[in-house]
């Protein structure tokens, strides 16, 4: 990447944190993590297309450097903009969620990029949740990750109200206040089946969410 | 206005020294802790003190400025305050025009109301044009779900964070006769016997307080009560002569709205635990959130407001 570019990215990431900052307040409650440079996996609920840059906002720097999102290519790929914004500003693992399009396989890459030591945010729903459940079940990736990296922290992130400040089809975001709550890192077990360790994630990750729904 | 800028001086001059004798006293106090441990309670104060200086100088510089100043102050106030209480109510889509409408329509010309001193609209905008508004724009969209909870709470969280806040500011508009360039000093003076009021209560309340006013929702006592009010009182007294209310006057509304204050306080720690937080956000290090600062001025403000323009103008 050429210097003028990522001066670019640094400031755009610098305003996107600022403007996180200034419309939702975001603020990081660390109850069962220290905001310390372990590779991590955090993986966290989705209902807004805000979540990644929330969770990205709130990390200190020293993380957030070494913190790469996991995000679907389609998306990131469609303009010029939200190219520069995913590849540059974000360093997105960009992976293809479109089985008879793709020409590599998701799962590789992003084990590569916890071979590289990156930490990464992921959204282990797969897609948005628009539904009344507070989770949709989770695909087998988060499992695969475990199972290959046993060492990484598997961190249940839970962002709290962004469905209410950014619903889907709306234009202007509300001011509400937005929460991100780390939890206690998960590891599978030994000999713990795939749907049990989804499922124990799952339990953790819900278990983070606000007492009050609002 | 020279005299109202030196009499607020002299006022700014006094809590800064009030505020000097606390934060000593915190120092003293860490000299005595044993090294190599700290005090968490004594950590906690020392967090609000310097969060009270914040909030002083603010008010002070934006008193300097004048009604302009002022507004902005309260307006961005009103503003955090908002979005606190609306974090914690029910809404569904189907209220994300009428809460947009809130945060950038009704705030913004709650203030511009009060910046232009129209009294009678600053008195009935939002009770009731934005209280018939908001449920036509939420209602539109079809939904009925819990609608009469979302209505309700929306215009709630209006009515405290941004209908009762604007009186403050909204003193500095009152034409009482023979005080017109001087009414800015309401603010400082409700300020001051307010918050005042709450620290004694606090302090007498851990002292020797033993009623419990509400058990299960507030640590408030009716001993601690009694000694906040009646200091309030005594500072209303001591301050009467940045007001048009006389010696006993002052004194009065200073005992009037510190009462409100407190009880006000109760409201909220109610509201609080219905919603199982403990604070309201934690955007003031050491003191919670602009409501949890502002929870007593809430209820005082327009209580206070009505009784001066009732009896002084």
């Amino acid at each position: 990447m050429t210097l003028p570019r990522r001066l670019a990215a640094d400031l755009a990431g610098q305003g996107i944190r600022l403007f996180a900052r200034f419309i939702t307040a975001v603020r990081a409650d660390w109850q069962g993590i220290e905001p310390v440079p372990k590779q991590r996996v955090y993986f966290a609920n989705h209902t807004s297309n805000g979540d990644m840059p929330m969770i990205w906002s709130v990390l200190p720097p020293a993380l957030r450097r070494q913190t790469r999102p996991v995000a679907a290519a389609d998306y990131w790929l469609k303009t010029p903009l939200r190219k520069f914004a995913g590849a540059e500003v974000f360093r997105a693992v960009l992976i293809d969620r479109r089985p008879e399009a793709r020409t590599e396989d998701p799962m590789a890459k992003i084990l590569a990029a916890l071979e590289e030591g990156s930490s990464l945010i992921i959204f282990p729903e797969g897609n948005r949740n628009m539904g009344p459940d507070p989770l949709l079940p989770f695909k087998a990736g988060l499992y695969n990750m475990g199972r290959a990296f046993p060492d990484v922290d598997l961190v249940p992130t839970w962002v709290a109200n962004l469905n209410s400040i950014m619903p889907k089809g709306e234009i202007i975001p509300l001011p509400l206040i937005c929460t991100v709550t780390f939890g206690a890192p998960l590891h599978v077990g030994e000999d713990e089946s795939k749907d049990a360790f989804l499922a124990r994630a799952s339990a953790a990750l819900a278990a983070l969410a606000p007492k009050v729904q609002s | 206005m020279t005299d109202t800028i030196l009499d607020l001086l002299t006022l700014a001059l006094g809590v800064c020294g009030i505020l000097l004798a606390l934060s000593i006293f915190g120092e003293f106090a860490r000299t005595r802790v044993t090294p190599g441990t700290s005090n968490p309670a004594l950590e906690t104060y020392m967090i609000r003190v310097q969060s009270w200086w914040a909030m002083v100088i603010l008010l002070t510089l934006a008193l300097l400025v004048g009604r302009l100043g002022v507004v902005i102050l309260f307006a961005f106030c009103s503003f955090a305050a908002l979005r606190e209480f609306l974090t914690l109510t029910s809404k569904r889509q189907a209220d994300h025009w009428s809460l947009a409408l809130a945060f950038f329509v009704v705030l913004p010309v709650q203030y511009i109301l009060v910046w232009m001193g129209w009294a009678g609209m600053i008195a009935i905008f939002i009770p009731v044009y934005a209280f018939l508004l908001l449920p036509i724009v939420s209602a539109l969209r079809g939904d009925a779900q819990r609608f009469l909870i979302r209505v309700a709470e929306t215009q709630w969280a209006l009515m405290m964070t941004v209908f009762c806040i604007s009186h403050v500011p909204a003193l500095m508009t009152l034409p009482i006769p023979g005080f017109e360039t001087r009414s800015i000093l309401l603010i400082p003076f409700l300020a001051i016997v307010v918050q005042l009021g709450d620290l004694l209560e606090y302090v007498a309340g851990r002292r020797i307080g033993r009623t419990r006013i509400a058990p299960g929702l507030s640590p408030k006592t009716w001993e601690g009560l009694i000694c906040g009010v009646t200091a309030a009182a005594l500072i209303g007294g001591l301050l009467s002569w940045i007001t048009p209310f006389g010696l006993f006057g002052a004194m009065g509304m200073a005992a009037t709205a510190s009462l409100v204050g407190m009880f006000g306080n109760i409201v909220f720690a109610a509201i609080k635990r219905d919603r199982g937080v403990k604070d309201w956000s934690h955007l003031i290090p050491g003191q919670g959130g602009f409501v949890d600062q502002l929870d007593s001025v809430i209820f005082a403000a327009p209580i206070f407001y009505h009784l001066t323009r009732f009896f002084w103008t």
